[in-house]
């Protein structure tokens, strides 16, 4: 299995290591091209503005929201998430428009309130530790979104079929849960591609 | 120290939750370009060229090079209009030493500090215990022995010096290679050479046995220092730099806009000459650069600090 992650600018590394941990195969996406072959695709932390100009100039925008309509597992976290949210607040920001909530951008202030925190998760039992930095929050998941994690009874993980969204930095912890189930989201991909392929000839 | 309770997420962790966060903030800042910024309208355009952060400073290096004086902290009423014209984390620069500067720019809520050779040392002994902040420090270094130091003293980010306000990538360049190559050698030594090693660096021995492990800083490490074009980016990116602080290049150029933009382009696709090459495109002229050997010692800014 291969996991894309967008490499332009952010915490993409972190990414790596953990999806390598796993057993995942990984690639760095920085052109179009790049993507082809992946079965899923991480939008790691960053800075939104700056990733979103590169998406746009290189492409990559149109590639991804290709990549997602046709089943590509995608995780965003934090930059990422605000990259997949329909709306974007403070300031409104366009997006890939991937998944049906709203997002508050720098909702808990700047970097001296970014804090380690932890929250109610379904994907496991106890609590799920959650690094927050500059974070954003998800102010209205709509209808078809699953919430998966809660932090201060806000959804800070949340799930729509095959994309994935946390306001928080699973990356930078020793914990393996989100990271798993993303991949189970990509596997799962993996599947039905294959019998997809058996069916047909 | 009171600090500011941080909004939104109840009393503030301490400690190590404290420090990864710190941390976390400059992995976030990895792959991208932090600009030099003297006023909002600079900001603004640093911001839409695709700037991952900006560094608010009163006066660019080049020109506090050629004007003289005692550079401080920026003013106050110029960060806060950076800090309202722009959603990237803003940056700013306090003297070495000067830990009372630091406390203001905390007060101030700058998401990140620079204890910079950039501005006239307030203390020739000594360097900021950045620990005792909640807001993460990057500080320069010259070579893997200083680097340590910063980061045990509580520095989140190292910055290669190189030689600010020159144009010229050459100090930089000295400086990445340095480190870069100090760290490699650990790598090959026995545990009782790590000894004798972590005495000549005149670094802690539990940092100098951890990077023989990883043959990495625990901290992200960028570069900064004489980068004035897209293939010094490139240049410095492949040496190791994980992302690049621009300062005058941009502003000292003919063409701030392009060339903003053009730094951010080679910086991500540092690997990729065809890359590299679109960004030099349609480039105009870069700032004038200075012969780095033709300064007199008293006029170099890294050997401020230790």
């Amino acid at each position: 299995m291969k996991i894309g992650i967008l490499a332009v600018q952010g915490d993409f590394e972190a990414h790596a290591a953990m999806l390598q941990q796993l057993g995942a195969e990984t690639r760095e996406v920085r052109t179009a091209t790049d993507l082809d072959g992946c079965d899923g695709l991480v939008l790691p932390g960053g800075e939104s503005t700056t990733q979103l100009k590169f998406l746009q100039e290189e492409g990559l925008a149109d590639k991804i929201v290709k990549f997602a309509e046709h089943g590509g597992a995608i995780f965003g976290t934090c930059a990422g998430a605000i990259l997949l949210a329909k709306d974007v607040k403070h300031p409104a920001q366009v997006s890939l428009n991937l998944m049906d909530m709203t997002v508050v951008r720098n909702a808990y202030g700047r970097q001296i309130a970014s804090d380690v925190v932890s929250g109610p998760t379904v994907l496991k039992k106890g609590p799920l530790e959650m690094v927050f930095i500059r974070g954003p929050v998800i102010e209205r998941a709509g209808p078809s979104v699953k919430v998966l994690a809660e932090y201060a009874g806000k959804p800070a993980l949340v799930q729509h079929e095959n994309i994935m969204a946390a306001t928080f930095h699973p990356e930078l912890t020793d914990d393996t849960t989100v990271h798993e189930h993303f991949l189970s989201l990509a596997k799962a991909r993996v599947k039905k591609s294959a019998n997809g392929g058996k069916s047909s000839t | 120290m009171d600090v500011k309770k941080p909004n939104g997420h109840g009393n503030g962790s301490k400690g190590s939750n404290e420090w990864r966060v710190k941390v976390g903030l400059a992995e976030m800042l990895k792959g991208g370009v932090i600009m030099d910024v003297t006023n909002a309208e600079q900001a603004k355009i640093a911001e839409n060229a695709g700037a991952c952060a900006v560094m608010a400073l009163e006066r660019v290096p080049s020109d506090i090079r050629k004007e003289g004086g005692v550079a401080r902290m920026a003013s106050i009423k110029v960060i806060r209009e950076i800090m309202n014209m722009v959603t990237i984390p803003v940056m700013a620069k306090v003297r070495i030493g000067h830990f009372t500067e630091a406390e203001v720019l905390q007060a101030l809520e700058v998401d990140f500090i620079d204890e910079s050779e950039v501005l006239t040392p307030a203390d020739e002994e000594n360097h900021i215990w950045k620990h005792d902040y909640r807001v993460p420090f990057v500080c320069g270094a010259r070579n893997l022995g200083e680097a340590l130091r910063r980061i045990a003293e509580g520095a989140a980010m190292i910055r290669t010096k190189g030689e600010a306000g020159s144009g010229n990538v050459v100090e930089a360049v000295r400086h990445m290679r340095a480190i870069m190559s100090q760290m490699k050698k650990l790598t090959t030594m026995r545990d009782d050479e790590l000894m004798r090693e972590a005495k000549e660096l005149g670094a802690p021995l539990e940092l100098v046995r951890q990077i023989a492990k990883t043959r990495r800083l625990p901290v992200p490490n960028f570069s900064a220092g004489g980068i004035a074009t897209p293939a010094d980016a490139a240049l410095v990116r492949r040496l190791g730099a994980e992302a690049v602080f621009v300062g005058s290049g941009i502003f000292k150029s003919s063409d701030p806009e392009a060339r903003a933009k053009a730094i951010v382009k080679a910086t991500t696709h540092f690997e990729d000459p065809m890359a590299v090459l679109e960004a030099h495109e349609e480039l105009g002229e870069a700032m004038r650069g200075l012969d780095v050997r033709q300064l007199a010692e008293k006029d170099l800014l890294q050997t401020r600090g230790w």
